[in-house]
């Protein structure tokens, strides 16, 4: 196996922001992956009676329950405009470099701005 | 090369599993499902007047409530596991690569399972 060719890697490569955003494209996915359990134990807690529910909404409801609420939100808008930018790239469209620049940028805009709305629109006290 | 020795390359872990084009479409129509739904599930949480838990049963009783938050469930499951694997296919190496794969394989399928039985009784009301 040690024998076998090895593809470019990071080590090799000057920094490029476009590069950070293919390596946040894992990093994000990896987070939402972390993500499932939430899923499955908001599931399960509500599933399982009003008394389980309520211990769940009372960790989700706690500043860390809080914290990871808003860092998931943030992750999954993240993780699906830069899909949505990969989905285009597998069509052709976009490949260009400075195409490619441009769109990283519009999908930070994105994430920004979606975030912030999702944050004060689920997070922000007007549900408890 | 003969088949046998395809069959071997293949035990190994050298050269094509000749699967890859079925794990790149599944990846991708898993992607424009979830971006959808994830969508939907985001809007439908915000637009509940509370989160409590008379409001949330009712909500996930509701059938066609129920029949997307088990594809989002599906669907999320699906595609964390395939995105999982090309991370343990690229980064552990040794034999420490097809036991991750199938722990991650393992914890994928419990939880889906678990997260799909959970909304049937939800949805059941039982």
């Amino acid at each position: 196996m040690s024998q076998r060719p090895l593809s470019p890697h990071l080590g090799i490569y000057r920094f490029a922001y476009t590069m950070a955003m293919s390596i946040l494209h894992r990093a994000t996915g990896l987070v939402l992956s972390a993500g499932l359990l939430v899923l499955v134990a908001f599931l399960a807690a509500l599933a399982g009676g009003a008394d389980h529910y309520g211990r769940f909404t009372a960790l989700a409801g706690s500043w860390a329950g809080r914290a990871v609420f808003a860092l998931l939100i943030a992750t999954f808008l993240f993780h699906l405009a830069n899909g949505i930018r990969h989905l285009l790239w597998d069509a052709g469209i976009g490949l260009e470099r400075p195409q490619a620049r441009r769109s990283w940028k519009l999908v930070v805009l994105v994430v920004v701005a979606g975030s912030a709305l999702l944050w004060w629109w689920l997070l922000g006290g007007a549900h408890t | 090369m003969s088949d046998d020795t395809q069959a071997l390359t293949r035990v190994l872990g050298r050269g094509s599993a000749h699967e890859g084009a079925h794990h790149w479409r599944a990846q991708r129509l898993t992607a424009i499902a979830l971006g959808l739904l994830g969508i939907w599930l985001l809007v439908a949480l915000g637009r509940l007047p509370d989160h409590d838990y008379v409001t949330m049963r009712a909500w996930a009783t509701a059938l066609w409530n129920a029949t997307l938050l088990a594809l989002f469930t599906a669907a999320a499951c699906w595609h964390s596991q395939l995105g999982m694997q090309v991370v343990i296919e690229d980064y552990v190496q040794g034999w420490l690569r097809p036991a991750s794969l199938l722990v991650s394989a393992f914890i994928h399928v419990l939880l889906g399972a678990a997260g799909l039985l959970a909304i049937v009784r939800i949805a059941l009301g039982s």
